[in-house]
């Protein structure tokens, strides 16, 4: 089933894993409304972004109106309304970062995957971003990729993580999302 | 995973269990865990607020409010329900402390906000990390889970009457959402944009019940002050300033690394000792105190200074989040100015114009001051522009953006000027990516 298409048994976009998941989760506040931004970003993480269906969705588990929805997700860097690769790289370039290296870094995964700033490569594996302080300043340079830290970086790493993460792509099969 | 480093001049407080296991509850345990909140407990609110008032703790975030006196300004007689919010939300450039913590004592936290919660007699408390260190959020959702599953949260805690719960909560990538009023805004579902003070948090807060809001290190310390006595625990800092402070020192040091020093730390000594000093050989040219918003010190201005809130504020800075960042003498001022001005451009929430506007034009100035392009009336056009901005928005952001912009005009204004005329600039070659 793709991710877009709602199963007609649970009404719903999402696993039945994460469905639960929200159901309980709106449970949790004083008011339901504090549940919108955790719900989008896990949301994202398992359809990639925040698709139509998925804002339509989440305005109606929280009770409020997609225009809503949409006010509060765009405030917010981590939340997208447009797919990225299936590792999504982020580089911090942030002062610290800056000083010990980071554009070097950032060059290098130019290079390598052939992309630029908000760039997503043509088979949907990787996509790159420049982004402000990951708070990892004493272990910089430092990258994300998704959620996961890499730190004490130099430029020479950087084919090394590429190379694995695209090992992981190949072993997983295609992208989900590309 | 982050690198622990150690150096005999530290004072291992808040990080005494880091890298033991701790985040394990039968290991905090044994290692006395959660004995202060049943102190707490025993003891009552009033006990609770004077010890921590006589620790001089204070606010680990950046403006260092004495916690204790924060705690005390929740009016007893509210009826309206009271809560605890823990502000993990570490955004500050320079900053990566609360990362360890949340890593290695996530118990810490939950103990802490505990007792905060005993202390104004709030039933339920919040813990906000930033959306980034998820890895770190499961480790805080399974000690919470732990510690509901031995009793220490629910209903009855520690077998008593009193309720305590904790939720913890997920933000989304917005360095705004920081500031207190702004996090309470986030966690209430909504854009991270300041609220107008007075009211104050602590009587107008959380879904409109009196809010405690501490940074997630000022919370972690709080079980070590009970545990070791506001006496002791006071003792260990410089006067006013009570106890360790962890500091992440970053940048141009050979050991880059979080460093629990007692307050009051002289500031040459840990960038030259503790830290190992300036790599590759390199001097030092400037050093930014305390997270990015901090105005920059020159070496000659560190060379007696305390590292306090109180000492900082006389040289004219700020000991803010702890972030000691150490420049080196190859590295280009305007460069570095333009790179801070550049994320507070980004990270401004637009909700007040001189902020929104001040932070555009600043980084617009300083983008075309760095490819070349400045001219002389732009140096002073930059410090007309930051000193606009204090004072006038509703949250510190604006501040934040301005203040370290005006130091680095003011001590660095020969170098601004060597980039006047077409001169090329003498170190960088990155201009054109240091725009976000």
């Amino acid at each position: 089933m793709s991710p877009n298409e709602m199963s007609p048994e649970t009404m719903t976009l999402f696993s039945p894993q994460l469905a639960a998941r929200f159901d309980a989760l709106v449970l949790k506040y004083p008011l339901k409304r504090s549940a919108l931004i955790p719900m989008l970003l896990y949301a994202q993480d398992e359809i990639g972004y925040l698709s139509d269906a998925v804002v339509a969705e989440v305005a109606e588990r929280i009770g409020i109106t997609e225009l809503e929805v949409r006010n509060v997700a765009s405030y917010y860097s981590m939340l997208r309304f447009k797919p990225v690769g299936k590792y999504n790289v982020q580089v911090c370039t942030n002062i610290v970062c800056m000083l010990r290296g980071a554009y070097g870094v950032f060059e290098s995964f130019q290079e390598e995957l052939g992309i630029g700033h908000k760039g997503v490569t043509s088979d949907g594996v990787f996509s790159l971003e420049e982004v402000e302080c990951i708070g990892a300043c004493c272990w910089a340079p430092a990258i994300q990729v998704n959620y996961e830290f890499h730190d004490e970086l130099t430029a020479g790493h950087v084919p090394g993580i590429v190379a694995g993460y695209r090992g992981r792509a190949l072993a997983e099969g295609t992208p989900t999302h590309a | 995973m982050p690198r622990l480093v150690s150096h005999p001049d530290e004072v291992k407080i808040v990080t005494r269990r880091f890298g033991m296991g701790a985040e394990k509850i039968d290991r905090y345990l044994e290692l006395g865990g959660y004995e202060a909140a049943k102190k707490c407990l025993a003891q009552g609110p009033d006990w609770i607020i004077n010890e921590m008032k006589a620790s001089n703790l204070r606010g680990r975030g950046g403006a260092g409010f004495p916690t204790g006196l924060k705690w005390s300004f929740v009016p007893k007689q509210n009826p309206k329900p009271k809560y605890v919010l823990v502000n993990g939300d570490e955004s500050e450039p320079g900053t990566c402390k609360d990362h360890l913590i949340f890593l290695h004592d996530p118990h810490a936290v939950i103990e802490g906000t505990i007792i905060a919660g005993l202390a104004i007699g709030a039933k339920m408390g919040f813990i906000y990390l930033r959306g980034e260190y998820r890895h770190l959020l499961e480790i805080m959702e399974m000690a919470v889970a732990d510690a509901y599953a031995k009793g220490f949260l629910g209903k009855n805690i520690f077998g008593s009457e009193t309720e305590f719960q904790i939720v913890t909560q997920t933000g989304a990538g917005a360095y705004e959402v920081g500031e207190e009023s702004a996090l309470m805004e986030s966690l209430e579902g909504k854009r991270g944009i300041p609220r107008i003070k007075p009211p104050f948090p602590a009587v107008v807060g959380l879904y409109g019940g009196p809010t405690v809001i501490n940074n997630a290190e000022t919370i972690a310390t709080v079980p070590h002050v009970i545990e070791m006595g506001a006496a002791a625990y006071s003792a260990t800092g410089s006067p006013r300033n009570g106890g360790t402070r962890l500091f992440c020192i970053s940048g141009h040091v050979a050991r880059p690394g979080v460093y629990e020093l007692p307050m009051g730390y002289n500031l040459k000594k840990m960038i030259y000792e503790v830290a190992g000093g300036i790599r590759g050989g390199r001097t030092l040219k400037a050093v930014v105190p305390g997270g990015s918003s901090t105005p920059v010190l020159l070496p000659e201005e560190i060379e007696n200074l305390g590292m306090d809130f109180d000492q900082v504020g006389k040289a004219g800075s700020m000991l803010g989040s702890g972030g000691v960042v150490v420049i080196d003498d190859q590295t280009c001022i305007v460069e570095f100015a333009l790179r801070t001005m550049s994320f507070y451009q980004h990270e401004s929430c637009g909700w007040c114009i001189p902020c929104r506007e001040g932070t555009d034009w600043l980084k617009k100035s300083l983008t075309r001051f760095h490819a070349g392009f400045g001219v002389a009336k732009d140096i002073d056009n930059i410090q007309y522009l930051a000193e606009n901005m204090m004072g006038r928005t509703f949250c510190p952001l604006g501040d934040a953006a301005a203040m370290p912009t005006l130091g680095f005009v003011k001590k660095f204004r020969k170098e601004f000027e060597d980039h006047l005329n077409g001169k090329p600039c003498p170190f960088a070659k990155h201009v054109e990516l240091a725009v976000i």
